[in-house]
């Protein structure tokens, strides 16, 4: 006879004393939390010593925000019942939902072969679309280790890293073409992430997690100390940018402007960069899915769901894990290699454990294991970073709020199910709630 | 001969900062299974809370530094431990239940929260004070000009953790309160069952743990002279390789690894190369993790099939 | 095709630090037969199938496995993948594996993994869609779709395996367990939780799989109903030694293992059994 945990008696107590009691104990917390914090301003003072000053205006505004915050929360947790309640959608409206939903990654795709006729003259958008793109790409890439084999990554910058170094030492020290250095540069990760790989895949779930965060953060270190290697903290400079199979992009007699016929433009290369990392990510997301279908993806998926198990059926878990490690890995390197190009100059400061958290944050967001899901995840955070531009400082802060916020209300992401990859009859949609998310 | 005893001092100095950092993961780890990302964080704030409580309480003309030292201690711990029980009321109670990446990547998103909130509400500059404790005793006076000296800085580190970890022990091995998060430990559902209230024991743990956190932040504020944003990140990472090398979950264990990543990161810098020295913590912790899991005082676990 | 059979286990000894929880345990389980593993809770049983599935390293003695082919493989040193790989064992569990996430038939797909990574040419032929991948795919969904109807599942093939009532998983992950083609199947309590006639269907089941794949069963149960009904042989446990074993019905019998699971003493089962006749 199983034992239950006995019920609770009261139900969740509610009334306008109830939740002014309650902001009020919040924001007593919060003055407390601010005002040492908020309340008093210090600085270095010029003479070396520190000074300070006081805020308590805005101490009072932080509080005063926490109490009016802490009564909408309430109100609106009382409005809406408790979070992973479902709310009745009726079966007509949710088989319209799941009909448009079909529609939305045609369509997007689409959108986005078009974005550099539509917005041609627009350098800013064209360059925010070529940063979303190549996010897109790292979340499909991480979407492999983290989404697919459930294995807990975050260090995943070390392979972005390792592609972009790859690619600038080649180009630059050997003078390599694009089209030789891309591919060298993504093997070169690879061989990273077989490397790393092997030794700490057996680790488990937070342990994991930490690890790869250490390698990220000893790449870092690495490529910040080995001046002679990699510059140092003055990065590598002088990136040649990518050709046309051979013919340069720019308004030389030899260059493709004049090779068409056509009056030059710095547009030219950003175009081109556009559909370059388009064909990146859009490669990335094909072989991802055919993987999926294949023998290798299905392990992936099974080693997320029951690790054991899969022993059980004679897979060998090790190579399993490497080789997603490995494509993933190897889909950063690629993703690095091109913003090196990109770019033409890369320091250390492009690879901070932000970079793996904000990946990692793009896949978890889009809901592990789908690529629609990661696609617009990665437009909704690098656009609503851009959003911050001018307010750094606000930025990560919005960030780190955010991730808080999306794990208590949608920890399952955007995208809330998984589409199998072999049917008989029907291809049903697995909701979320069954689909275990990894242990490393 | 000099220079390494010198080395050696400043090596537990180190340690005894990293220890009491790193009991706050190991307990944290042991109760409720989870790394606590943010707690290197917690730290960070503890460290700015001393900071500026001691401005206050120097500018409001107190002078008598033992009397400050002790208001400060108080008031870094009370304020860092209401920041820790906040943290977990709202970003880590309401996932006990979810699945294994959600409490990991609040608690990422709680550590940006917090080093940016540091940043944002105290400016990006680090923030240097003048020495509060000065002198100290010259050990040993060497033949050519070095003498090993022990400054009263870290004395007063070394006899705080100390008295701090005494405090500690005694409280996990002889209070109800230590007795309730043994047993949270070991099986929660049982706890509760047997009228132990879980919720209140998981927040205790992070409140002490947070205090202990605090206290690190005032010593690394007194012995280094500074605070700034992101030294949470790092110490935090180290912290845990302390508490991994001394064996997860053990609270001895946290202080040996404490002392021994001291000892490692002060020797390494001393006698190969500064910039590579948390490269050799973050070695360490691979290495650890890779070749002896349960570290040195932790217990082996087997996997029920 | 040999006769000899198919699993001997000799000295079995398994420790847990200071705990013993196998104690020199011998027995062998015959070919192309159905043999139970039966005890009181907490004998070690379940112990016993991991170190024979690999999942533990046992702490001393010896566990042989005879091929057809007439190889014999030493279980003992191996782990839990390669024993499922190299000496198709295959297993089942206490609180059955599935994968919740993935469908029916994708579980049974998972299971030919070795087979079907072997024909992708790993996996670079099946990226590129050659023909003979192709058709090793469909002759492996065939395979899983004789195994979906054996069971009675074919409906729910495409229906998420977390999602499918207790009887239907437990017979599921049975199900997927032969799809590795295994020579020797062990099953951890199969019928438990089943009702009666539930676990008719599981005897049913097992009985065919036994006369038409050939595959020698191995498996622990506490419903005696089934280990009566179709076991050839009985192991019987108890704090981690053999106490009997023999055909069903003389283990029935068998005071020993009364008192085992009376959990009283061997005298007072006999002479509760001689009142009695």
């Amino acid at each position: 006879m199983s034992v239950t945990p006995p019920a609770s008696h009261t139900s969740p107590p509610s009334g306008s004393a109830f939740i002014l009691k309650k902001a009020l104990i919040s924001a007593l917390v919060a003055l407390v939390l601010f005002s040492l914090m908020i309340g008093i301003r210090t600085e270095a003072g010029n003479q070396g010593g520190l000074i300070y000053w006081t805020r308590f205006g805005d101490l009072a505004t932080m509080v005063g925000l926490v109490f009016g915050g802490s009564i909408i929360v309430e109100l609106l947790r009382q409005w809406f019942g408790p979070v992973d309640t479902d709310r009745i959608v009726p079966k007509p409206v949710r088989r319209a939902m799941s009909f448009a939903g079909g529609l939305v990654a045609p369509a997007l795709l689409v959108f986005a072969l078009f974005v550099p006729v539509i917005f041609y003259d627009q350098r800013y958008i064209l360059d925010l679309a070529i940063l979303v793109l190549t996010y897109v790409m790292l979340g499909w890439g991480l979407n492999v280790v983290v989404g697919l084999a459930g294995l807990l990554d975050l260090g995943y910058v070390a392979f972005y890293a390792v592609g972009a170094y790859s690619y600038a030492l080649l180009a630059t020290d050997f003078g390599l073409s694009f089209w030789v250095c891309l591919p060298l540069a993504g093997i070169l990760a690879a061989c990273w992430g077989v490397l790393l790989g092997f030794p700490v895949l057996r680790l488990r779930g937070d342990y994991l997690a930490i690890v790869t965060l250490a390698f990220g953060e000893i790449i870092r270190l690495v490529i910040t100390n080995w001046q002679s290697l990699t510059g140092g903290p003055n990065g590598v400079s002088g990136i040649p940018r990518p050709t046309l199979f051979g013919i340069p992009l720019d308004n030389s007699d030899d260059g493709l402007a004049a090779k068409l016929g056509i009056e030059f433009s710095p547009t030219h290369r950003l175009v081109f960069l556009f559909y370059l990392i388009l064909a990146m990510a859009l490669l990335t997301n094909w072989v991802t899915i055919r993987l999926r279908r294949l023998p290798i993806g299905r392990a992936w998926e099974a080693l997320r769901e029951d690790e054991v198990a899969c022993r059980a059926l004679g897979i060998n878990t090790t190579t399993t894990k490497l080789t997603a490690f490995a494509t993933g890995a190897m889909f950063g390197g690629l993703a690095g290699a091109f913003f090196a190009t990109r770019q033409g100059f890369i320091s250390p400061e492009s690879f901070t454990f932000q970079e793996s958290a904000l990946v990692l944050a793009i896949v978890v967001l889009g809901g592990m294991g789908s690529q629609l899901g990661v696609a617009l995840a990665a437009v909704a955070m690098i656009g609503g970073f851009e959003l911050f531009r001018g307010f750094d400082q606000y930025r990560m802060l919005v960030f780190g709020i955010a991730m808080v916020l999306l794990m208590i209300w949608r920890p399952r992401g955007l995208v809330g199910h998984r589409a199998p990859t072999v049917y008989l009859e029907r291809s049903q949609a697995i909701s979320s709630d069954l689909v275990k998310e990894g242990h490393g | 001969m000099d220079y390494f005893a010198q080395q050696l001092i400043n090596g537990l100095v180190l340690g005894s900062i990293y220890g009491l950092i790193a009991i706050g993961y190991t307990m944290v780890y042991g109760i409720v299974g989870m790394i606590n990302f943010a707690h290197g964080d917690i730290f960070m704030i503890g460290g700015f809370i001393a900071l500026i409580s001691f401005l206050i309480l120097v500018s409001l003309g107190l002078t008598a530094i033992p009397v400050i030292l002790l208001i400060v201690l108080l008031v870094s711990m009370a304020i860092t431990a209401l920041y820790g029980w906040t943290i977990e009321r709202i970003a880590y109670r309401p996932l006990r239940h979810s699945f294994r990446l959600a409490p990991m990547l609040s608690a990422i998103g709680m550590s940006f929260i917090l080093s940016n909130f540091s940043q944002v509400s105290q400016g990006a500059r680090v923030k240097p004070v003048p020495p509060i404790i000065t002198g100290g005793y010259t050990l040993h006076q060497g033949a050519g000009g070095f003498a090993v000296q022990l400054s009263n800085v870290q004395i007063v580190v070394v006899v705080s953790t100390v008295v701090l970890l005494a405090m500690f022990t005694w409280l996990v091995s002889r209070t109800r309160l230590g007795r309730d998060m043994r047993a949270c430990e070991q099986d929660q559902t049982m706890a509760s069952l047997l009228g132990v209230d879980v919720d209140r024991t998981i927040s205790m743990t992070f409140v002490i743990g947070a205090a202990l956190a605090a206290v690190a932040g005032m010593m690394y504020l007194l012995y280094y002279g500074l605070v700034d944003f992101f030294m949470g990140f790092v110490a935090g990472i180290k912290a845990f390789t302390a508490a991994v090398l001394g064996g997860i979950g053990s609270l001895p264990g946290a202080m040996l690894g404490g002392l021994a990543i001291g000892l490692i990161e002060t020797f390494w810098s001393a006698y190969f190369s500064v910039e590579y020295k948390d490269v050799a913590a973050f070695s360490i912790l691979i290495v650890v993790l890779i070749f002896m899991p349960t570290g040195l005082l932790g217990r082996p676990e087997v996997e029920k099939v | 095709m040999s006769d000899a059979p198919i699993l001997t286990v000799e000295h079995l000894m398994m420790r847990f630090g200071g705990i013993v929880a196998v104690n020199d345990l011998s027995f062998t389980a015959e070919r192309r037969k159905i043999t139970a593993l039966i005890g009181p809770n907490g004998a070690g049983k379940t112990t016993v199938f991991n170190c024979i599935t690999g999942f533990y390293r046992p702490s001393g003695g010896a566990i042989r496995l005879n091929r057809d082919d007439g190889r014999t493989i030493q279980l003992e040193r191996l782990n839990d993948f390669r024993i499922a790989k190299q000496a198709n064992v295959a297993r089942t569990f206490q609180n059955i594996r599935l994968f919740p996430g993935m469908t029916a038939l994708e579980n049974l797909m998972v299971a030919q993994h070795n087979a079907l990574m072997r024909a992708s040419g790993l996996t670079l032929l099946g990226l590129l869609g050659v023909p003979s991948w192709r058709s090793a795919e469909r002759s492996a969904i065939e395979l899983a779709r004789t195994w979906l109807k054996r069971i009675g599942l074919l409906e729910r093939a495409d229906d998420a395996a977390g999602n499918l009532p207790y009887g239907d998983q437990r017979r599921l992950e049975i199900a997927r367990a032969m799809c590795t083609e295994p020579t020797l199947l062990c099953l951890d309590e199969p019928a438990a939780g089943l009702n009666a006639r539930e676990s008719g269907a599981l005897n049913e089941l097992l009985l065919s799989i036994r006369a038409e794949q050939g595959t020698s069963i191995l498996l622990i149960e506490h419903d005696m109903s089934v280990v009566m009904e179709i076991s050839d042989h009985v192991v019987v446990m108890d704090y981690g030694v053999k106490i009997a074993e023999g055909a069903p019905q003389a283990v029935r019998d068998d005071p020993k293992v009364i008192a085992a699971y009376l959990g009283a003493d061997e005298e007072e089962a006999i002479a509760v059994m001689e009142k009695a006749n």
